[in-house]
């Protein structure tokens, strides 16, 4: 199929995503149940990989301070803006296009193949609202949330590192944390990250929703999924970053 | 009642179904039969909208379902029960509450009353224990029987079985047959089911429409297919040595 029926297919299928849920209650029922499994099921992952970042970072910039003229807090300061502005939203927006993107594509997708699909539609319900509102809504309410987690692991990460290697001292990381901090720059993540959020549901949603045949071309938009969605995320932080930091 | 009035649909280049007209009672057992690719999937999910014919009218009772808006069909969808060739249980909820769910989705009962019905419908196909386990946990024809119960727990005017016995032992095949047939005649319910066993056919072939390579070759009961001078049909049933032995015996 083309990029361009692509996306009119993609649009489309989002008009019907956002029609009014069926029932109140059980659309707030789903939301609840995605919410622990997109956003507290990632929890995990987030934090390790925040913790193992951030100290790598301010081991590099430690490292390569070698002008005694820049001062030793300049590695809590890198810390904590690389962290701020890339890490906490683009690198971990990437990997939970890959860790729920997958998820999500796999698991509408063999809905699709097993008619459960099919079933929702024969009983009056709206499937792709019902399995997939949810997920949206979600996802953009928890993700803020596992943003600022990951700032702050990150940080604790990169202060843990400096201090055990003795590479900057204590005081000097924390004064450097602080220093210069610009809240825009919160905003402008923060408002990525729910874009970010967007796309890492309703990307894979698509491919599953769409999948016709069996198990095979199942794991096959489970690929292009997170392909594609990390790609529409790498796309989405140029264009962000371009309009939001100018 | 269902009516079917030159229902044609082809994907692409493949004519699959042509020109089929035929009517399906009410309180009876309707059997779409035809080998395997004839097309009784297809006509099957063209009844009930999941697949859009190219021309020809379907009518439930007086309402033509073909003319419908996306709206009138979500309306009338609330009267069907579908029971699909592979179950199609939700994989992530129980089997109560797969049951349950058009109840929940649906029905302006209250909590007591919705457990009670779906314990109604589980008891009514037999499923005493399973009710916590996951269709994974439970056997196909455990699955079929659940998934039976969620099509009748809204007490549907149409019920649509996509061979409901398939894959499963001839005592138990026999028992959902007689099941459904018994749920049909219980609330005058138009029961349409897909079929390649010649067992039903003969245990509750009520009304027969035998389609081959997707067009209408002959419609009767089970009483009048072992007579039948219908060259295709005589090929179907008496396929097997048991049903070419009864023939001779009779
Ligand atoms: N979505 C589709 N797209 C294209 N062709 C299809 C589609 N669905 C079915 N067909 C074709 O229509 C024909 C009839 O298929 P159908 O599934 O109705 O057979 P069936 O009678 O139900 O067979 P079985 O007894 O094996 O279930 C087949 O040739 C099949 O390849
Ligand atoms: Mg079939």
């Amino acid at each position: 199929m083309s990029f361009v029926e692509n996306i009119g297919k993609y649009v489309l299928f989002l008009n019907r995503v956002f029609s009014k849920p069926e029932r109140g209650r059980v659309f707030f029922e789903q939301i609840i149940k995605e919410i622990y499994k997109l956003g507290v099921n990632s929890v995990g992952i987030v934090v390790i990989i925040s913790v193992f970042m951030g100290a790598v970072i301010s081991l590099q910039t430690a490292y390569n301070l070698v002008n005694p003229l820049l001062p030793d807090y300049l590695v809590g300061y890198t810390t904590r803006e690389s962290m701020i502005l890339e890490f906490s939203s683009t690198i971990v927006g990437l990997i939970l296009a890959g860790k729920v993107g997958s998820n999500i594509a796999s698991e509408i997708g063999s809905m699709r193949v097993t008619e459960q699909i099919d079933a929702l539609e024969i009983m009056g319900v709206n499937s792709a609202s019902y399995l997939i509102f949810p997920k949206i809504i979600a996802a953009v309410f928890i993700n803020p949330f596992l943003y600022v987690l990951s700032v702050f692991v990150g940080i604790a990460g990169g202060l843990l590192a400096s201090y055990m290697t003795g590479a900057v001292s204590i005081p000097d990381f924390l004064y450097g944390v602080q220093f210069g901090l610009i809240p825009y720059y919160i905003t402008y993540s923060l408002i990525k990250t729910l874009v970010f959020a967007f796309i890492i549901t309703s990307v894979p949603s698509f491919y599953g929703y769409y999948v016709s045949g069996g198990a095979l071309e199942v794991g096959r938009a489970s690929t292009k999924a997170v392909v594609n969605s990390s790609i529409l995320i790498l796309l989405a932080n140029l264009i962000l970053t371009q309009i939001l930091l100018k | 009642m269902i009516e079917l009035n030159n229902i044609n649909k082809s994907f692409g280049d493949l004519d699959v179904l042509s020109d089929i007209s035929i009517k399906f009672e009410a309180g009876k057992t309707n059997l779409i039969i035809g080998q395997s690719g004839s097309g009784k999937t297809v006509l099957l999910k063209s009844i009930i909208g999941l697949h859009d014919v190219d021309n020809g009218h379907i009518y439930y009772g007086d309402r033509d379902f073909t003319n419908m808006s996306f709206k009138e069909r979500k309306l009338i969808r609330k009267e069907m029960g579908m029971v699909f060739q592979g179950g199609a249980l939700f994989d992530s909820l129980t089997v109560e509450e797969n049951v349950r769910f058009p109840l929940d989705m649906f029905s302006d009962m209250n909590e007591d009353d919705r457990r009670a019905r779906v314990k109604f419908c589980l008891d009514r196909v037999d499923i005493k224990k399973a009710h916590k386990l996951y269709p994974a946990e439970i056997s196909g024809g455990m699955q079929k029987r659940v998934a039976i119960a969620r099509a009748i727990v809204l007490n549907p005017s149409y019920l649509f079985c996509d061979e409901p016995n398939s894959g499963l032992d001839p005592v138990t095949a026999i028992v959902i047959d007689k099941l459904i047939q018994e749920i049909t005649k219980e609330y005058e319910m138009t029961t349409i089911i897909n079929t390649h066993d010649m067992n039903s056919v003969m245990e509750i072939g009520e009304k027969i429409l035998f389609i081959n390579k997707g067009v209408k070759a002959w419609e009767g009961s089970s009483d009048e297919i072992f007579d039948t001078e219908n060259q295709n049909l005589n090929n179907f049933v008496f396929a097997s040595n048991l049903f070419k032995k009864i023939k001779k015996e009779l």
